[in-house]
């Protein structure tokens, strides 16, 4: 006979669910140690508990922390809008398309040329609005093309194949895109026409002095948001596309076109990041072909946030993850006494993702999955 | 898939399919107007395949009529069906998709003499107007165009006409003339290796590419070779095959013996560049073996794999070198590597142990992020008392291992550690596969919930591949750090994790020399993220072709170039169960076994 | 002391019950079957004994230890073992390779010993090989010899179910779980399966739960009936007494239950 395992049997609780108590523990002392030291700065820098922390602790005005947080949101928006196509895909088909993000780079892309243009043609200038609309709407047309391409060429080949193998096949897109990107237009950064001033100038609002561009990126977020709801709840494709969510071969059943649903639902993630990309060429101004690789990522954690397949739950990740990275490194890690914190924005918004995968894997507001997507 | 319709057209053998060979046309002309303007045919002009005659740039649009024309003219033939009859007419199809595919250039052509584009489009200049012109006038240059395209076409077509000797034939030929010139810079660095430059003279063109006359000799070669050769390894081979198989134990021992040894002999006989450029490859071949046993066998995609590799290299450079701002106590290499290897291992439990109960693809993002946020911590000024910041390390000593000191600055004796540590590697993953662990792997990558039902700790199961993987990883970033002397966050991008994956994938996941071979073709020619490869005109553009790689390689060949047996079934089950069930490899009835 | 016992046990699922106050024990040495119609919670039953589902109220009892809060491989450990209702074999891994990871649990060679090929570690290999093979044989020549290094992707149904049974068997358990294990067999070969099921429980030592909706194996092979419905037990004793009982009856669609077969049957 074979070496029987006759010692004592495994203990019931693993090393690594202790180990993950702990990182969990730890996670939530951080937050609330930083908390606590950003209070007591506030209260007073010279605060002996605040000093202990962080000795140069110079606490935030109110101005700078409305500042802070309007930037947040806004770019919480321009998120929360890539991630709706996040989650929506992964709510039909179950799996990620890496690529969305760079779908949002080629809007952005898109509207860099086509304001140019005009900006060339003395239009962007005499005719903003005008130019505005016809730049959203031919960038939603080209991420819109491109993302129904791309689900055409790459993805329903593969459609019932295990899932991570759609994943890796989106990475492979998203790598196309991006260096597509470096050899048509060249590998340098590449700016938009400058904003009339009465867009840039500082309005107050609410007690919030907020850019005028930061109110368009959230006015037409919230107004896209409204489209989109108003698509999936109350339109018969928005029905279709939520039956084939849910179970695709009784949909098929049932008479739906699965095939058309999903495209359809490639194409509103797309038209979604075509805006996205158009925002973030307002607020930035300036366009790179990596510029949809960490928008992309964080877009996604914030799907994962809200819940994936939750579209309010993405929208509010966004503005949650928008916040949080933008608040958290002067109000947790500067009261700790970390150096250089605005460098680890980017690794905020990625402890946010782990952090809620370890502490609710569903995200805040819940996921909508079938079950066979949540397996 | 095997629905059965009773319509009895399709049992009859049909005609071509015109419709498929216009929309192959009208994709090869996208793919010509796309490979212009993304600047090809400009930037690999520079690189000669045959001189005067052919250059890279040309041919990077040349290979589309044809190609595209020979994968137009194949059809699926299912099972039971008799194939179509081939005729004349396959020829015109072929030539309609050439015709196609040249008329994106030509339309391109026409487009820049009309319209001025450049602005957007940094490729849509006077100079690839004269360079698709063959420097006379564009009306020239379109007609031959046309012609070409039509030719290459037709030629396309006809290798379903013409039998498969001579099908293979073309297909040796050009392949080993291309591979040939190619392996330029590597052939004449081993002919003068052992001194014999003067064939090297005669075979290739002073400034790079091959003589006309050499290729006509190249191609004599590769037809003549395996007609003379080719019978007697047959022989061989069954010989081998049919021996008992403690024999052929020994044989194959032997053969790898043999190989082991001609393969440390070499860099004795090779140059710098090639040297260098091997014991990247190398490096490489480290990671994706490392890689292989996360992705491969353990089936847990891991996308932040350069964590580990940075890891690694960050230790041995605070280890080791004189520079290093926080704490330096310039251990000799050997001794850190012990560190190195110790201290991955815990870096590798402490990412995986978080990571190792989400959801497959959830895992993947969030190891990518964890790869991020390592990166950005050694950039950041948080830590730069410790590890340099943007700085970096610099001055790191290369490896002491008695007779001579290993440094980048003497690429062969690099070559010669990084070949060693392969060993290493290529050994723990052999062993390990076939372990109690390794079948634990696979069952998990086959179906985790069974597996864990069938009593395999999942948990520490895969976190142990994890581990595995991040010490092979911390390896390639020892040697990486002596190598390069100093160490900085841009050489870990999240760029290198995806490149490794390239790697695993096109090689052939969850197979070792599926992985060098991978290694050795995407690495060797191509390059990696900042080495140079053989091909280095293509540097502007190997993250395209990887990226397209990628995605064809899941969409036509999920097994990559060398499958393995086992994973190959699994990505193709359902094939595989009818071709088993049509040859009765299936027992449908089991009589057999009553007795 | 019984060798399983189950008290009070529920399982919700979003607000529905799948299984309710359920009472359940098996003595060692036992073969007990569970029958009840489609979506009775048998195969809940079974998925919360070997730890992939976890109960919301009650306890189960193994040898005396109580299972809550196990992770299904520590289950399979303490003794518990498995088959699936629709055959879930590693369909990439060898016949062989099939039974040899089933005994995971029973071995403990790490990287250490595969890398120097220590005694321990050969040894060990030799053994779980050796016993493996003893496992496949029982079902006679059909998974052994040429087959043992084929792909479990190529054996026909019946086969994979038998294959399935010795990868539950090779973890070494004193409890077997079955389920469904002669679906999909004909006559004959679900009549040999029986007998091979008596011969779990006299040759091996093993004691035998089993869910099974073909009433002639139900009938030929247990001890005990226990009959599922809407996640309660309304009946158990033995098949004479179960057959018979009204209730039982009822839940089959009102149709007596004879010898042949019971609506809801799969093929």
């Amino acid at each position: 006979m074979a070496t029987t395992h006759d010692g004592k049997p495994t203990s019931r609780v693993l090393w690594v669910d202790r180990f993950l108590a702990l990182i969990r523990i730890t996670f939530v002392v951080l937050i609330s140690v930083g908390l606590i030291a950003f209070v007591a700065q506030q209260i007073d820098p010279q605060n002996p508990l605040a000093r202990w922390l962080n000795p140069d602790a110079t606490g935030l005005t109110a101005p700078q922390f409305k500042g802070l947080l309007v930037t947040g949101l806004a770019q919480g928006a321009m998120y929360g809008l890539i991630a709706l196509g996040y989650s929506m895909v992964y709510g039909v088909l179950g799996f990620i398309n890496f690529a969305h993000g760079e779908v949002f780079m080629v809007g952005a892309m898109s509207g860099m040329i086509t304001s140019n243009k005009l900006a060339e043609a003395g239009l962007w200038e005499d005719a903003f609005v005008f130019s505005l609309l016809f730049v959203v709407v031919t960038s939603i047309l080209i991420s819109t093309a491109t993302a129904v391409i791309m689900e055409r060429i790459a993805y329903r080949p593969l459609r019932g194949s295990p899932r991570l193998i759609p994943l890796i096949t989106s990475i492979g897109v998203s790598f196309f895109l991006q260096n597509m990107s470096v050899v048509l237009l060249g590998p340098g950064a590449k700016s938009y026409p400058s904003l009339p001033s009465w867009l840039s100038q500082k309005r107050s609002l609410l007690g919030f002095e907020i850019e005028g561009t930061k109110l368009v990126v959230l006015l037409t977020a919230a107004v896209s948001m409204a489209g989109l709801w108003f698509l999936v709840e109350r339109t018969k494709t928005g029905k279709a596309m939520r039956a084939v969510a849910e179970d695709k071969e009784i949909a098929a059943l049932m008479g739906i076109d699965v095939n058309r649903t999903i495209v359809t639902t490639f194409a509103v993630g797309g038209a979604m990041a075509g805006v996205a990309g158009i925002l973030w060429g307002i607020l930035f101004r300036s366009v790179i072909h990596t510029t949809g690789f960490l928008p992309g990522i964080k877009a996604f954690s914030a799907a994962v946030v809200g819940g994936i397949g939750n579209l309010g739950g993405a929208m509010a990740g966004g503005l949650s993850l928008g916040a949080a990275e933008a608040t958290a490194p002067l109000v947790l890690l500067e009261p700790l006494g970390v150096d250089g914190v605005s460098q680890l924005r980017d690794a905020v918004a990625f402890a946010v993702l782990i952090f809620v995968l370890l502490v609710k894997p569903s995200g805040l507001f819940g996921e909508r999955l079938s079950e066979e997507d949540r397996a | 898939m095997t629905a059965i319709s009773n319509d009895p057209s399709i049992y009859e053998t049909p005609g071509i399919n015109w419709r498929r060979q216009i929309r192959f046309g009208l994709i090869g002309a996208l793919s010509t107007a796309f490979i212009s303007l993304a600047g090809m045919p400009v930037g690999l002009d520079g690189r000669s395949i045959i001189q005067p005659v052919l250059s890279m740039g040309y041919l990077s649009l040349l290979w589309v009529p044809f190609v595209f024309a020979s994968i137009a003219g194949s059809e699926v033939v299912l099972e039971g069906m008799a194939e179509r009859q081939r005729s004349a007419r396959d020829l015109w199809a072929g030539a309609l998709v050439g015709l196609g595919s040249s008329g994106g250039v030509v339309l391109l052509m026409i487009l820049i003499q009309n319209f001025d584009l450049r602005d957007p489009l940094v490729n849509w200049s006077p100079q690839l107007l004269e360079l698709l012109s063959f420097d006379r006038s564009a009306a020239f240059g379109m007609v031959i165009w046309l012609v070409l395209g039509t030719f290459l076409g037709f030629l396309g077509g006809s290798m379903h006409v013409v039998p498969q000797k001579f099908r293979s034939a073309t297909l040796t030929v050009c392949l080993s003339v291309f591979g040939v010139s190619v392996l330029e810079t590597f052939l004449t660095d081993l002919l003068e290796g052992f001194g014999l430059e003067g064939l090297t003279d005669l075979v290739y063109y002073k400034r790079g590419g091959l003589e006309v006359l050499g290729a006509v000799a190249v191609a004599a070669l590769a037809l003549a070779v395996p007609l003379i050769a080719g019978p007697r390894v047959a022989r061989v081979k069954t010989q081998v095959i049919e021996m008992p198989s403690e024999e052929r134990r020994r044989v194959n021992l032997a053969l790898l013996a043999v190989s082991a040894a001609l393969l440390f002999v070499l860099p004795f006989f090779l140059g710098k560049i090639t040297n260098e450029l091997l014991a990247n490859v190398g490096l490489f071949v480290l990671l994706a073996l490392g890689l292989n046993i996360v992705v491969g066998l353990a089936g847990i995609l891991d996308l932040g794999y350069v964590a580990f590799f940075a890891v690694g290299g960050y230790t041995t450079a605070v280890l080791t070198s004189p520079n290093s701002p926080g704490f330096s106590p310039e251990l000799p290499w050997p001794v850190a590597l012990i560190a190195v290897v110790i201290l991955t291992g815990l870096v590798g439990l402490f990412i995986g142990a978080p990571v190792i109960r989400m959801r497959g693809d959830y895992l993947a993002i969030v190891t990518l992020g964890f790869g991020e946020i390592i990166r950005l911590l050694f950039l950041s000024d948080w830590l730069s008392g410790w590890f340099g910041g943007a700085q970096g390390i610099t001055n790191i000593p290369g490896v002491n291992v008695g007779i001579a000191t290993v440094k980048g600055t003497d690429p062969r004796s690099v070559f010669l550690l990084v070949l060693v540590f392969c060993g290493i590697a290529i050994y723990v993953s052999w062993r390990l596969e076939n372990s109690r662990l390794g079948r634990a792997w696979m069952a998990i990558r086959e179906d985790e919930d069974v597996a864990e039902a069938m009593g395999v700790n999942t948990t520490n199961t895969k976190l142990m591949a994890f581990v595995v993987g991040a010490v092979l990883a911390s390896f390639s970033g020892a040697i990486f750090s002596a190598k390069v002397g100093s160490i900085f966050p841009t050489s870990f991008l999240m760029l290198v994790s995806i490149i490794i994956l390239v790697v695993v994938i096109v090689g052939g996941m969850g197979n070792i020399t599926g992985v060098i071979v991978g290694a050795l073709v995407l690495i060797g020619v191509l390059g990696g993220p900042k080495q140079p490869g053989l091909l280095q005109e293509f540097s502007q553009f190997k993250l395209l072709i990887y990226g397209a790689l990628l995605v064809w390689m899941m969409l036509k060949r999920p097994e990559g170039l060398v499958p393995n047996v086992r994973r190959t079934r699994e990505l193709h089950q359902e094939e595989f169960l009818q071709d088993a069930w049509l040859k009765g490899e299936i027992d449908t009835d089991d009589q057999e076994g009553t007795a | 002391m019984s060798m399983l016992e189950i008290k009070d046990l529920s399982v919700t699922f979003g607000g529905l019950h799948a299984l309710k106050n359920l009472d359940f024990r098996v003595e060692e040495g036992e073969i007990v079957s569970v029958i009840g119609p489609n979506g009775a919670g048998k195969t809940t039953f079974f998925n919360m004994i070997s730890g992939m589902v976890t109960p919301t109220s009650g306890d189960i009892f193994f040898e005396g230890e109580s299972l809550l809060g196990l992770d299904p491989s520590q289950v399979t450990e303490r003794g518990i073992a498995r088959t699936f209702q629709n055959v879930r074999l590693f369909a990439n891994m060898t016949i062989l390779e099939n039974v040899m990871v089933a005994q995971h649990c029973r071995t403990d060679q790490k990287v250490f010993g595969a890398l120097f090929q220590t005694k321990a570690f050969k040894s060990e290999e030799e053994a779980i090989r050796t016993y493996g093979e003893e496992v496949l044989s029982f079902f006679g020549s059909r998974l052994t010899g040429y087959r043992l290094d084929q792909p479990a992707s190529v054996l026909s149904y019946a086969n994979r179910r038998r294959l399935e049974i010795a990868r539950a068997m090779a973890t070494r358990p004193r409890l077997l779980l079955l389920d469904e294990p002669v679906a999909g067999m004909n006559p004959r070969e679900s009549a040999e399966l029986t007998t091979l099921i008596g011969r779990l429980r006299t040759e091996w030592g093993f004691t035998v739960v089993m869910i099974e909706h073909d009433m002639s194996v139900v009938r030929d092979v247990s001890d005990r009936v226990v009959v599922l419905d809407h996640g309660e037990t309304i009946a158990q004793g033995s098949y004479e007494d179960v057959a018979n009982d009204p209730q039982v009856i009822e839940a089959y669609l009102g149709r007596p239950v004879g010898s042949e077969e019971i609506p809801g049957e799969s093929s």
